[in-house]
């Protein structure tokens, strides 16, 4: 079964790519080094506070601001293991497939509290938040996006293409 | 079917009609990486077993954020695109020699050219649109596919149609009317769409006035901003050895957009966004009346660090002193700008004014790279982004302005109208 269960973590509208992965840290591109500052700016205690496994919840358009695919970087890093959110900007929503980096658009993500212990299930669609008994219906992913998902991701698919033209 | 000049450029490049909301794939004609971005993408590319990019000659790398190196880390950081530029031959590789803001320099270059697909590892890459190419940001993973590939997929954007009615008045340029559109539509009032400018404003606005205007469609959430050629497009194009033959498309007439938006730029005034974001615009006229005082002014960045936003400040600061208080930071956004500016007194009237001059980089803006604010210090930037922490310190509070009202500042140690020097 295909299913995260994680901690809830909530944020606000906007969250940008500056506030997932500040610039000045971005003198390298190592997952390790990117996980120890990732929300910083939003939430200064944010990796003291959170555990591997943990799921951020968040409002409108997260991850706008900057392509940098340093900010999936730096969430899987440090072991978010979802986000979900009421929508996230259009370059941040693309990196975070590239990157593998499970994200789920819920317009009824308010709901969803602080601390709550939420699971998503992939294949039925389906958000449970165990501590409210309450169950939402995510977006569900595009079919192309699915396509890409299914061969791996994008780079396998573009290594795929490599084998076929020689 | 009638199209917009969006579906026509995909149409294009696929072979066939196609509408918004339609995957396609197809061929990249540039693709741009930076510094920061570049070595995620050459990692994918190794590790995909690829030898050789799919077309050289459609590959621009500009180091332009860290450069020249500010610490041991991001030295090593631009070695990684240097030694990949060396062993591929790369014909389009920017560094100390002929640096530039990536979205100031490949337009100089004659690398942007109407009618073409273009996507760069920095989301202001939608500046190009100014010259009626598609020009999109995307991440890391991304470019590697299309520099081994030659290709990537996008879902044809829906249009936004703005309208855009008058002649702007004194002190009004390309950025007050990008920041008068996101404050009407908010940060994502555009999200996954294309932002097509129009109107007979379009004819007073010269190049740099719309590289300005096109560099904030990502701030407004927007896949791309665009506006069709037209003569000030074909004139800063005839001089330049472009990269092969334009291709001009039009929207036709009854071609389909998900919304129209009309700006009043006739009776617009210049405009401050407010912290923490690109839409909490005021009107300067009310921002002058706050009494808010500034401790650092910077002008620069891909928004706006090109010959005129230099001539604009130099215009104002000169014979007169930057506040006491306050310190100006000019980056010119390429090394041709900086030289030009030079040529014509505007870097000295600068510095006489009080203004330290730096060696162009996108520096400041990201507050990756000097510039960068102490604690609860106030800005004033020409720049895109006045989200907490981009410039320094996240009590840091960062106002976005055009260069009349950055100058103005400068000068009066506070946030300033020009109108009223």
């Amino acid at each position: 079964m295909n299913v995260i269960t994680g901690k809830v973590w909530k944020f606000g509208d906007n969250i940008d790519t500056d506030l997932i992965i500040a610039a000045r840290y971005l003198t390298t591109s190592d997952p390790h080094e990117l996980a120890k500052h990732v929300m910083e700016d939003a939430d200064p205690e944010f990796v003291k506070k959170m555990s591997p496994g943990d799921i951020i919840v968040a409002g409108e358009n997260f991850g706008c601001g900057s392509s940098r695919e340093h900010a999936p970087i730096a969430l899987k890093a440090a072991g978010v293991a979802a986000v979900v959110a009421k929508s996230f900007a259009r370059i941040f929503y693309r990196n975070a497939f590239n990157m593998g980096l499970p994200i789920f658009e819920l317009k009824e993500a308010d709901k969803i509290k602080e601390g709550d212990l939420i699971s998503i299930d992939m294949d039925r669609g389906l958000i449970s938040d165990i501590n409210s008994k309450e169950e939402y219906r995510f977006e569900p992913i595009p079919p192309f996006m699915q396509e890409l998902l299914s061969c791996g991701g994008l780079m396998n698919y573009a290594k795929a293409e490599l084998l076929k033209n020689g | 079917m009638r199209q917009t000049i969006t579906e026509k450029i995909f149409s294009e490049h696929v072979g066939r009609e196609v509408k918004a909301k339609e995957i396609v794939r197809c061929e990249i004609d540039m693709i741009i990486g930076n510094d920061i971005t570049t070595p995620i993408s050459i990692k994918a590319f190794r590790e995909s077993g690829a030898k050789r990019l799919a077309n050289p000659d459609n590959f621009a790398i500009v180091m332009d954020h860290f450069i020249p190196a500010k610490d041991i880390a991001s030295a090593n950081q631009a070695k990684i695109s240097r030694e990949f530029a060396y062993e591929h031959d790369l014909k389009y590789f920017f560094d100390e020699k002929d640096m530039g803001i990536e979205h100031a320099l490949l337009p100089e270059k004659g690398l942007v050219v109407p009618g073409d697909v273009i996507i760069g590892a920095d989301s202001h890459t939608c500046t190009h649109g100014a010259l009626g190419a598609f020009a999109t940001g995307m991440g890391s993973t991304d470019l590697a596919f299309a520099m081994i590939t030659g290709t990537n997929w996008f879902k044809v954007p829906e249009s936004i149609k703005v309208v855009l009615k008058g002649k702007p008045g004194a002190f009004v340029y390309g950025k007050d009317i990008i920041l008068e559109l996101i404050r009407k539509i908010g940060v994502d009032g555009a999200l996954y769409k294309a932002l097509e400018f129009t109107g007979d404003t379009i004819g007073y606005l010269d190049m740099d006035n719309r590289f300005s205007l096109c560099n904030m469609a990502i701030e407004a959430g927007a896949k791309n901003g665009i506006i069709a050629a037209d003569e000030t497009t074909k004139e800063f194009l005839a001089n330049k050895n472009l990269k092969h033959e334009p291709k001009y498309h039009y929207s036709d007439e009854g071609a389909e957009y998900c919304r129209i938006v009309e700006i009043d730029v006739e009776n617009l005034e210049p405009v401050v966004a407010f912290p923490h974001l690109p839409s909490n615009g005021k009107k300067v006229s009310e921002a002058s009346k706050m009494d808010l005082k500034v401790d650092q002014v910077f002008i620069g960045s891909c928004t706006n660090g090109r010959l005129s936003d230099l001539a604009i400040a130099a215009k104002i600061l000169k014979g007169k002193r930057v506040a006491k208080h306050t310190r100006l930071i000019v980056t010119p956004a390429t090394q041709k700008i900086l030289k030009e500016a030079e040529k014509l007194g505007y870097i000295d009237t600068l510095i006489d004014a009080g203004a330290v001059v730096s060696n162009p980089t996108c520096g400041a803006c990201l507050g990756g790279y000097m510039g960068i604010l102490a604690d609860n210090e106030r800005c004033v930037a020409t720049t895109n982004r006045n989200f907490v922490g981009r410039m320094g310190a996240r009590t840091a509070e960062i106002y976005l302005a055009n260069s009349a009202v950055a100058a103005a500042s400068a000068v009066a140690g506070k946030i300033a109208d020009p109108r009223e020097l």
